[in-house]
């Protein structure tokens, strides 16, 4: 370890990215101690606190000088260590509270915070490797076969030829209603009715048309239609035959899980 | 009906399913079948499905069956779908989830007191990803929220239930190791 062996880190070049990416590995303070313990194999139940310590704080300096912000927590475990250390160095107060006081090793806390937190990082590398192996594992069936397993049966073009025929059916019905709308292309159709879809999760066929006031904007409309089938970016489906059919925008095919 | 009658019908179920599927779900699909049989039919099915080693197996998830491609194909069927390893969770967040996993019901100052720093980010990532739930409020004061792993949880990491997770001893003596 060539930081914690190094008493003045502030000779090395801050910001090197060595040094970066070790330090990316301590989420927090209880991630530098364990470090400093397994590095310099000390017994965790006997920790020479003036020396970890010691090692703590240059730490910090060189996160410091690396311009790293330092949350909250990194000083507050850095004065914990300094009132171990300096209670440590203490006598004991008073001469009755002595035996007490003899037993209650002041490191003893944090020795427990720590095996605590170590417990905890060997669990989430447990949910590491489980997360792995479930990522190489895929489930059946794909996402697109229980699309079409729903209680729908798929359009033919007849049907659609059909329900379109009542849609001009019922234009003609309203004749002379016919007025002459700006040209509308085949674009902009595909455009409007690809926005709709954004919006709606699905639309009814017959609606598509309620609100168009000329046959050529009616075929328009439908060569839209027609398209956004062809191109795969729409299904059509329909409960039972002969009901309203219904345009839904074709989920992306999925890819693994 | 017999056994060995259920036996294809469950296998092509738990195939068709999209979540999990679960004992008392196939009791609804055969409600004159005892649910001793089904449970036979489901055990011989998991045995013969698996003991022939092929590229699928049933597995137990989230309290019910699965059937996944085996985990050392991933290498070929990950070529052929040419897709990348999804995202993975961060470490902190990994972490955090281990704490909640544990400890649940646990609050955010607990997680806090636990992992020696704020984790607030990480926790935000775990219930938009739906793998934490809020279980409820502590009664003390100031009634912080409950955190706890969700269905989704088990699903994700392959569990059948929390119980197969290794016990936080295990984990206690691995941890005694590093002095």
């Amino acid at each position: 370890m060539d930081v914690t062996d190094n008493p003045q880190p502030d000779d090395s070049a801050p910001g090197s990215p060595s040094m970066m990416i070790r330090l990316e590995g301590f989420e927090g303070p209880l991630d530098l101690l364990l470090h400093l313990i397994r590095s310099e194999e000390i017994d965790i139940w006997n920790i020479p606190i003036a020396h970890v310590t010691e090692q703590y704080l240059s730490y910090l300096h060189l996160m410091q000088d690396l311009n790293i912000n330092l949350a909250g927590e990194w000083l507050v475990m850095a004065a914990t260590l300094i009132y171990i250390k300096s209670r440590m160095l203490l006598p004991p107060d008073s001469p009755q509270e002595n035996a007490q006081e003899e037993e209650e090793d002041p490191r003893k806390e944090l020795v427990y915070q720590l095996l605590e937190h170590q417990k905890f990082r060997n669990a989430a590398q447990m949910l590491y490797t489980r997360e792995e192996v479930e990522n190489a594992v895929w489930n059946s069936p794909p996402q697109d076969i229980l699309d079409h397993s729903k209680e729908v049966v798929a359009v033919s073009l007849f049907d659609l030829l059909q329900a379109f025929h009542e849609v001009v059916r019922r234009f003609e019905a309203m004749a002379g209603l016919e007025v002459d709308q700006e040209e509308v292309t085949i674009e902009q159709k595909l455009t409007e009715i690809r926005r709709l879809l954004l919006v709606h999760d699905s639309l009814v066929f017959s609606q598509l048309f309620e609100q168009i006031a000329s046959k050529r904007h009616l075929i328009v409309t439908f060569l839209a239609l027609l398209e956004l089938v062809r191109l795969c970016e729409v299904s059509l489906r329909q409960r039972k035959p002969f009901e309203e059919i219904h345009i839904a925008r074709r989920t992306s095919a999925g890819g693994a899980d | 009906m017999e056994i060995e009658e259920l036996q294809p019908i469950l296998e092509a179920i738990i195939y068709a399913a999209d979540d999990p599927v679960r004992p008392e779900q196939l009791k609804e699909v055969f409600p004159d079948e005892s649910y001793d049989k089904i449970e036979t039919a489901l055990q011989k099915l998991v045995e013969e499905f698996n003991g022939r080693s092929g590229g699928m197996w049933i597995r137990e998830i989230a309290g019910g069956f699965r059937m996944t491609t085996r985990p050392e194909h991933h290498e070929h069927v990950r070529a052929y779908l040419k897709t990348k390893p999804g995202a993975k969770l961060s470490m902190a967040a990994l972490e955090t989830l281990a704490v909640i996993a544990y400890k649940q019901p646990v609050t955010l100052a607990e997680i806090l007191a636990i992992r020696g720093k704020k984790s607030t980010t990480a926790l935000h990532t775990l219930l938009e990803k739906k793998l934490v739930v809020i279980m409820g409020r502590k009664q003390v004061v100031g009634r912080p929220i409950l955190y706890g792993t969700s269905k989704e949880f088990l699903v994700h990491f392959g569990l059948k239930d929390l119980t197969e997770l290794p016990t936080l001893e295990e984990f206690a003596q691995m941890a005694g190791e590093i002095s």
